[in-house]
């Protein structure tokens, strides 16, 4: 008992910060707009319908994908908190300098608190989904419930690189326009519009070793369909290799976390 | 550390780095690449600060701008990192460097209070407990559903106040908010201030006002080109400080310069002026030379205060001199002495020759000078002649 209350008296302050950011970040984030929050439901809505005409009547290459619209929409929902969390990470140290320079307080709080919006617009999202898979008959299996770690490591994923970018966004401002072109390659090189079946095995064995690719193509294996390409079809018995994208994430962790607490001592100058 | 210490501050210092173009790009590090040393410039914004801080006591950090002392309460409130040594805090620190630290304007008055109620360590639960008396203190009843960017200035810094007195801590760094907001807004703050020292609480405060520090505060120190100048009970610093004003401002000399709040025909032009300042007398001399002939010319001088009011003046006709007449290359010394009969606050002096005709102007110097007068007995008009007082009572 003594430990917990050491404990709330330690991070009692983050958590509250933590929590009227988070709310703040809420109101402000569709302010002014008519139909506010439901933009939260409508633009990946609205954005799926776009891809899904493309992808479905001029190219169709997720000819054979079966619940092929409720395959994308998940890659383009996951996606998107990654982008979220990441593009809005970058510069969220810099944004906040005002605050920096007048009150000291756990800095990672800022970046946490993009990290969570990010995730109760991410379970919005997931409603869009759950009414798509209903509609397009999608079965469900107790299998389902492995979204939950899926969606952990997206979380830790996500929120390592923001912690890292922004940290660096503080020393070089180019890291913005550099992490923009990224992204817009690692879009394509992460199969989110294509299935793995459609490129060479040993494209697919590659690109599968990006952590964003793995959590993908597994969500989409246990919410839409067992046919899905995974990490373990594509190396099968190779146990030590389902684990490099995982591994990768926990070294991005690590070093993130600790790059992000040396440097966040000076943020107060540097901004 | 000594339990009755709330802040033991050891051989701090701090530098800060200026690179003379900040490598703030990854092009930068590769083209500054060999040449980093010659590009940055190390400035000693603080050097081998030594001071504790009692619990319970009010302690004073005076200093010019530009000494030091800001970067001293960002590094005592954590904000910033000490290069060299360490700062000991006992106790839940809270800063003040600014009012209302996360207000945002897009947000109501009631969800600023929220986030600002935050800021300061308080749980939304606690918040809800005490949102009554902060709104009423702060007198902003019928606003509180309006978005903060439709509140006067004033109201603003009203809710922060609000919210800020009710901060919990053990210490507290108070920053120069008391320059803010009109006499109602600083009467309450003297009155927040009796009350922090009358329970006891400790706090540290960073002023120019000398008469706050011998009010309020039990010791103080002195900062003074990055170093603790002076250190001691709270009057000794406040006449330490009046001190060495005095001493830099006692000559003001300027030499002639080109600018626009200058014109005349220039056939006599003011070479150089000066003012010496001293408890008693403020002493005007001006050197002007003669690059053609004038009849009698006249010297003058006018006095403003800082908002550009004109205060008195006079001029060599009024006081019934003459000059003579001048020729080519003559020069001549004007001295005026004039009582100080100034109030607390800079003052700025007109200098003027002018024909004898009073039309025409060979050199009219606007606000050529000031001059900086540092008063105990400070009252809010321009003038403050130094006045005897005697009262007699019969009981």
């Amino acid at each position: 008992m003594a430990k917990f209350s050491a404990l709330t008296q330690r991070y009692g302050y983050s958590v509250i910060l933590l929590k009227q950011l988070v709310k703040t970040d809420f109101k402000l984030r569709y302010q002014g707009s008519t139909l506010g929050y439901l933009w939260s439901l409508l633009r990946p809505l609205l954005i799926f319908c776009i891809l899904y005409l493309v992808f479905t009547v001029f190219l169709p290459v997720g000819k054979g994908v079966p619940h092929y619209p409720v395959y994308l929409l998940l890659g383009i929902v996951l996606w998107n908190y990654f982008g979220e969390v990441t593009s809005g990470g970058v510069g969220a140290i810099v944004g906040k300098g005002d605050l920096l320079r007048k009150i000291n307080f756990p800095k990672y709080v800022i970046i946490l608190s993009g990290s969570f919006s990010a995730l109760i617009n991410l379970a919005l999202n997931f409603i869009i989904i759950a009414i798509f898979m209903i509609i397009g008959k999608v079965a469900i299996s107790w299998m389902a419930l492995l979204i939950i770690p899926l969606i952990i490591e997206l979380f830790i994923l996500s929120l390592a690189m923001a912690f890292l970018l922004s940290a660096l966004f503080v020393k070089f401002r180019d890291v913005s326009y550099i992490w923009e072109v990224i992204m817009q390659g690692a879009f394509y090189a992460t199969p989110i519009l294509y299935p793995l079946s459609k490129i060479p095995v040993w494209a697919a064995k590659l690109l599968i070793l990006n952590p964003m690719a793995q959590i993908i193509q597994d969500a989409r294996y246990v919410l839409v369909t067992p046919t899905t390409i995974t990490i373990s079809k594509l190396y099968p018995g190779k146990v030590w290799v389902w684990f490099i994208p995982i591994g990768l994430t926990a070294i991005l962790a690590v070093i993130a976390a600790s790059y992000f607490r040396r440097q966040s001592k000076y943020f107060a100058e540097e901004v | 550390m000594n339990e009755d210490i709330a802040i033991s501050v050891k051989n701090v210092s701090k530098d800060f780095v200026l690179p003379h173009e900040k490598v703030s790009s990854v092009k930068g590090i590769f083209t500054s690449f060999g040449k980093r040393d010659k590009s940055a410039e190390v400035q000693h914004a603080l050097k081998d600060i030594n001071f504790e801080i009692k619990k319970g006591e009010f302690f004073g950090i005076v200093g010019r701008n530009g000494s030091g002392k800001s970067t001293l309460l960002k590094i005592l409130a954590g904000i910033y990192q000490p290069t060299k040594g360490m700062v000991k805090t006992q106790g839940k620190l809270v800063p003040f460097i600014e009012l209302g630290v996360g207000f945002n304007a897009e947000l109501t008055g009631k969800e600023n209070v929220y986030l600002n109620g935050a800021m300061l360590g308080f749980s939304e639960k606690q918040v809800k407990a005490m949102y009554k008396d902060i709104v009423e203190f702060a007198e902003l009843e019928r606003f509180m559903d309006q978005k903060l960017k439709n509140y006067s200035s004033g109201m603003q810094v009203r809710l922060a106040f609000s919210l800020a007195t009710r901060a919990e801590a053990d210490i507290l760094l108070v920053d120069e908010v008391l320059a803010v907001g009109d006499a109602d807004f600083q009467r309450k703050c003297f009155a927040y201030f009796r009350q922090l020292k009358k329970n006891k609480k400790t706090v540290i405060f960073v002023t120019h006002d000398m008469s706050a520090v011998r009010e309020y505060c039990d010791r103080a120190v002195m900062i003074e080109s990055s170093e603790v100048f002076h250190s001691g009970s709270a009057d000794d610093i406040a006449t330490e400080y009046i001190k060495l004003f005095n001493k830099i401002e006692k000559n003001n000399h300027q030499e002639r310069t080109e600018d626009q709040s200058r014109w005349g025909d220039g056939i006599i032009t003011l070479e150089s002026v000066a003012s010496d300042v001293d408890d008693n007398e403020v002493k005007i001399t001006c050197v002007a030379k003669a690059s053609g002939n004038s009849e009698d010319p006249v010297f003058g001088y006018l006095i403003r205060d800082g908002a550009g009011n004109d205060l008195f003046g006079s001029n060599t006709k009024l006081m019934k001199r003459t000059i003579g007449t001048v020729s080519n290359g003559d020069k001549i010394t004007v001295e005026w002495t004039i009582p100080n009969v100034f109030n607390d606050g800079t003052f700025y002096i007109t200098l003027a020759v002018s024909h004898n005709d009073g039309v025409t102007q060979h050199d009219w110097w606007d606000d050529a000078l000031n001059f900086t007068v540092f008063r105990e007995d400070k009252t809010p008009f321009a003038l403050n002649p130094k006045t005897k007082l005697k009262i007699i009572r019969k009981d």
